[in-house]
């Protein structure tokens, strides 16, 4: 009776399961395992390629553009993350005040996070604009400069440019998860540590931040992964510009792969990233994961 | 928010003028330079050009306001057409993976079958699996079933990220009904259908919602794959039809763009002001662990 139990619940869990596993094994699974193959191609479009080793990866390793790529998208991936964690933090303290409008001010604050983000960055796309920037408009009436700032022109503005971009539309995401690990955290250790003669930032050192690391983990972890593979806001501002400036793996990728036709090519930039992630990966959860202490234990 | 009353327990520690230079300005300054873009975007969709490319007077307000350039959105491009690709291709690919994730989530979170917990954990790693590293296999796989330039390239394709999201999402909810409610029906004679139908899904309809208007903006906001596997103008999406289409040469129409861009985030924008609360639960539950 229990095994025949044991059996239609195997049995109907494997029924259940099955559209969900078609289709990722398929559209997901597959094409993983079918990129890690293309990568030791020669693939072209329309062609299928030929097993060629690791031809790929040490051509794309003497390749100028491919190491700049790396240098770019490493650069992108701390520059920008570093940022929106301090102002994802800050944003979050402030939210978590006792403010006037707050369910206001954390609904707006989101706004940059949902709308489509091809669509902001072409908003900022224009305003980064050469010739008639808001931006350079703004300083130059302050009287800050004397003529209009290139900001996508030149390979360090335009970095820069998009590593704004990118933190425009990361903070809200980093604040508002940050937020909901705040607002767990009891009250009562505020005022306790109040009592002991805590200074504001001894609070925020002692009780604050040790019972957010393991929510800042998980946050910065999704932040890095998607922030190292980013697509749109470069293909959109910058294409790769000027002068491979800003190209990311993922641009290169989709720049040689597609745009090229370099199937196997593209596919071995792709793949080059995957150890990258791992690694923040790892990093994260090994470094930033809940301490003993966190949950009642003895302190290591 | 029973906890904003007890924290404002110590507020009055703090004087007015402290708590302007602490939290209001910089909170104002958060305020304008995350709106600004959205402002910009507004602003420049409604504003004629021969003020747009003059640089004297005040280019934050508007003198003449103008619709040309939506009249122009609407009858010289095909605006409308990727408009409703995006709502068509959302919608679907929505609900499949809806559909899909509940049952899965369900069989792994409830059922338990064997190999359940790895069944979950594989769930997880598929979320944590970019577009941008998995798009040019992809395209080969699309291309090989012969679905290259059609909308169902895409409704199959979102489904890579949006059913381990659901999934995830949903396994949460789940986790929190209480197993009693099914023993008893289980007791009553009810099927494991009629449970999950008449008791799971009626008690997790927060958590569909969230899963739901989540899913709907992560297809709605999809542009990798819109790119590389549509290349007729009449499939675009919305996205993808703005970026490739709206820019012609050297010369940018930055008012047509912009009331493109503007006119393509209102439809998320709304649904996301419907339902604040689902979405930020969604977003901050799926990050839990």
């Amino acid at each position: 009776m229990l095994e025949k139990l044991q059996n239609s619940r195997n049995a109907l869990g494997l029924i259940f399961m099955l559209p969900a596993a078609v289709l990722l094994l398929l559209f997901l699974t597959y094409p993983l395992g079918l990129g890690v193959w293309l990568g030791f191609t020669d693939a072209k479009v329309g062609r299928p390629g030929e097993w060629i080793g690791l031809e790929n990866y040490i051509y794309l390793w003497g390749d100028s553009v491919t190491r700049l790529a790396l240098f770019n998208t490493l650069f992108y991936t701390v520059v920008a993350s570093v940022l929106k964690f301090f102002l994802g933090l800050w944003l979050a303290l402030l939210l978590n005040r006792n403010l006037r409008f707050k369910s206001f001010f954390r609904a707006v604050i989101l706004l940059p996070y949902i709308v489509p983000t091809a669509l902001s960055a072409i908003a900022f796309w224009w305003i980064y604009d050469a010739q008639f920037s808001i931006l350079s408009w703004m300083l130059m009436k302050m009287g800050l400069i004397d003529q209009y700032i290139d900001f996508l022109g030149t390979p360090w503005n335009a970095r820069l440019s998009v590593i704004a971009a990118n933190v425009w539309r990361g903070v809200p995401f980093v604040a508002i998860t940050l937020l909901a690990g705040l607002q767990t955290i009891s009250p009562s250790y505020y005022e306790a540590s109040a009592i002991d003669g805590a200074t504001p930032w001894q609070q925020f050192r002692h009780v604050t931040l040790p019972l957010l690391t393991p929510i800042i983990a998980v946050v910065m972890t999704f932040s890095v992964l998607f922030t190292f593979t980013d697509f749109q806001l470069i293909y959109v501002i910058t294409r790769g510009g000027p002068l491979n400036a800003t190209h990311l793996m993922a641009t290169l990728a989709f720049q040689r792969g597609i745009n090229g036709g370099a199937l196997g090519e593209g596919a071995a930039i792709a793949i080059a990233m995957v150890p990258f992630l791992l690694a923040a990966i790892m990093f994260s959860y090994f470094g930033l994961q809940r301490r003993t202490w966190q949950q009642g234990g003895a302190d290591k | 928010m029973s906890q904003d009353s007890e924290s404002s327990g110590m507020d009055f520690l703090e004087t007015t003028r402290r708590k302007w230079v602490v939290v209001y300005i910089p909170m104002l300054v958060f305020l304008i330079v995350l709106l600004f873009p959205f402002y910009w975007m507004a602003i420049t969709a409604f504003k004629p050009n021969n003020e747009l490319l003059s640089s004297d007077g005040n280019p934050f307000w508007i003198i003449a306001p103008t619709l040309d350039h939506v009249k122009h959105l609407l009858f010289k491009t095909s605006y409308p057409q990727w408009m409703w690709n995006t709502v068509l291709v959302s919608a679907v690919a929505t609900f499949f993976s809806l559909a899909a994730s509940v049952f899965a989530a369900y069989a792994i979170e409830r059922l338990r079958f064997s190999g359940a917990k790895h069944t979950g954990l594989a769930i997880f790693l598929a979320y944590l699996v970019p577009p941008s590293i998995l798009f040019i296999p992809l395209a080969a796989v699309v291309f090989q079933l012969g679905l290259f330039d059609t909308r169902l390239a895409l409704i199959l394709t979102y489904p890579t990220f949006l059913i381990p999201f659901c999934t995830w999402l949903l396994m949460g909810y789940f986790r929190s009904i209480p197993f009693e409610l099914e023993e008893c029906a289980l007791i009553d004679g009810a099927t494991r259908w009629q449970i999950l139908m008449k008791i799971v899904l009626p008690l997790s309809v927060p958590g569909l919602i969230s899963a739901g208007i989540f899913a709907f903006t992560l297809s709605w906001n999809e542009f990798i794959y819109a790119l590389t596997f549509v290349s007729s103008s009449e499939i675009k999406t919305l996205p993808v039809g703005v970026v490739t289409e709206l820019v012609e040469g050297d010369v940018y129409h930055w008012g047509p763009l912009m009331a493109g861009a503007l006119f393509g985030s209102l439809p998320v924008a709304l649904v996301y002001s419907f339902f604040v609360e689902y979405y930020v639960s969604g977003m901050t539950g799926s990050v839990k662990e």
